[in-house]
């Protein structure tokens, strides 16, 4: 665990210093610049923060949705504990995504949503949360709240499939891999950057997936103590 | 008896427990004629385009569906009878007797809706591609009740029912919604019947995806 702490402090605050401060240059010919992108220019920094944040929410879902199907197989609360800060954690982040993003939308397409396929599905994936934790706050045993969510969030990950397929053939968008993006529709974003971009790029991906697991570990062992204390209680 | 034979009994007594009270018929027909009264009083005599007709076509059978559906599973709750239930029938049997039962109920809901339509907008819904139609109906409905079933089961479990349904069936529904709607233009705007094979597609893969998926959860669901 001590390595993904310090490991995840290094990395976001190595991404944070390089991914703002390294200056852009039309003409790149060191390490040390960015090349300049026709139509994103400055902003085109934020794909290192937009983008791994999206990611751990994705991360955040399916770990929860695991942690869901194995209590399912084992009725073991501790997974439901494990499921539920999972949960907590991807919506944190879907949170922040969606922030990222609309920023940036509104700076390079000029307004906050637009309905692009990528936007709608993390719309989709906040109000998924919420449903998820309106019907944990409606039932009242322990075992019937952790069962019972624990099918929801399956069921809700059965239709993932769907927006990462389906969604970018029926709407337009503006994303990347959007229907009528010249290098082709699909699920799969071919990543054509200069290759120090990159290297920061999947260093964020690294630094916030660690970030993630790092906050897990503490909530499930808060959450732990706080079960433990109610059944002492009661 | 066999699952089949068992299953049919099921859906048997649901439609005649239906048929004695008519509860949920009567409440969705009167659901249909006011939530239809409500668009026409909104858009006077405006002629609204087939895009924004068929949207709202599905939205009055989506919040339909919402405010009937969940009484297959809530109303044995109230009556207390899940627990015999449990005891005559194995899981996936009554599984399988709601989802038809539900289907049902759906699509005699889209077809209140659609005669209704026709009558009130007789000008702008114009169905010029039957075969369109038909198929995304008859699809869509099988797929608004494959999720509806396992959702109405998880919140007949649950203490608020009635605001918990539409919320917890939204975001599974979305896509279903997307595609009928995106379908059913299609069909209002008379095209051929092949721009709409991978709506169909989609639909397909939906219904199989939401019934296998709730018919391997479902013991988990119905077992207290």
């Amino acid at each position: 665990m001590k390595f993904v702490k310090y490991g995840s402090i290094i990395l976001i605050t190595f991404i944070l210093i390089a991914g703002i401060a390294i200056p852009l240059s039309p003409t790149p010919h060191s390490w040390l610049q960015f090349p300049v992108i026709p139509g994103l220019e400055e902003k085109a920094r934020n794909i290192l923060f937009h983008v791994p944040i999206a990611w751990t929410t994705v991360v955040a879902f399916l770990v929860g949705t695991y942690y869901g199907f194995r209590y399912l197989k084992t009725k073991d609360i501790e997974y439901d504990i494990k499921s539920v800060s999972s949960a907590g954690l991807g919506f944190l982040f879907c949170f922040l995504a969606t922030i990222t993003g609309a920023l940036w939308a509104k700076f390079s397409w000029g307004s906050f949503w637009n309905w692009d396929p990528r936007e709608t599905s993390i719309f989709i994936l906040l109000l998924i949360y919420g449903a998820y934790f309106a019907l944990r706050s409606a039932l009242d045993t322990d075992e019937k709240r952790a069962t019972l969510s624990a099918v929801y969030s399956i069921i809700a990950g059965i239709t993932v499939p769907f927006f990462i397929f389906v969604m970018p053939r029926i709407l337009s968008g503006l994303h990347p891999g959007a229907k009528g993006d010249p290098d082709g529709a699909g699920p799969v974003v071919q990543l054509k950057m200069s290759p120090n971009m990159l290297v920061i790029f999947l260093l964020g991906l690294l630094g916030f997936t660690l970030l993630y697991v790092w906050l897990l570990n503490i909530r499930v062992r808060l959450a732990k103590l706080e079960y433990k204390r109610s059944i002492d209680q009661s | 008896m066999s699952a089949f034979t068992s299953t049919f009994a099921l859906v048997r007594k649901d439609v005649h427990s239906e048929l004695r009270t008519r509860y949920a018929l009567n409440a969705l027909i009167m659901f249909v004629v006011t939530a239809v009264a409500t668009i026409l009083f909104a858009l006077r005599s405006d002629q609204p385009t087939s895009s924004v007709l068929s949207g709202l076509y599905w939205v009055v059978v989506f919040f339909t569906a919402m405010s009937g559906l969940s009484r297959t599973f809530v109303s044995e709750e109230e009556r207390g009878t899940t627990m015999t239930l449990q005891l005559v029938a194995s899981p996936s049997t009554v599984y399988f007797a709601k989802l038809i039962f539900n289907t049902a109920l759906t699509f005699s809901m889209t077809i209140a809706v659609t005669i209704l339509y026709m009558a009130v907008f007789s000008n702008a819904f114009v169905i010029k591609t039957l075969s369109i139609f038909i198929g995304t109906v008859v699809l869509g409905s099988l797929g608004f009740a494959s999720a509806s079933t396992i959702i109405a089961a998880i919140v007949a479990k649950a203490n608020t029912r009635g605001t918990l349904y539409p919320v917890l069936s939204f975001p599974i529904l979305i896509v279903l919604l997307m595609t009928v709607m995106g379908a059913t233009t299609k069909a209002l705007d008379g095209e051929d019947l092949s721009t709409a094979l991978g709506d169909f597609q989609i639909l397909v893969g939906y219904f199989l995806a939401m019934t296998g998926g709730s018919y391997l959860l479902f013991d988990y669901v119905w077992k207290d």
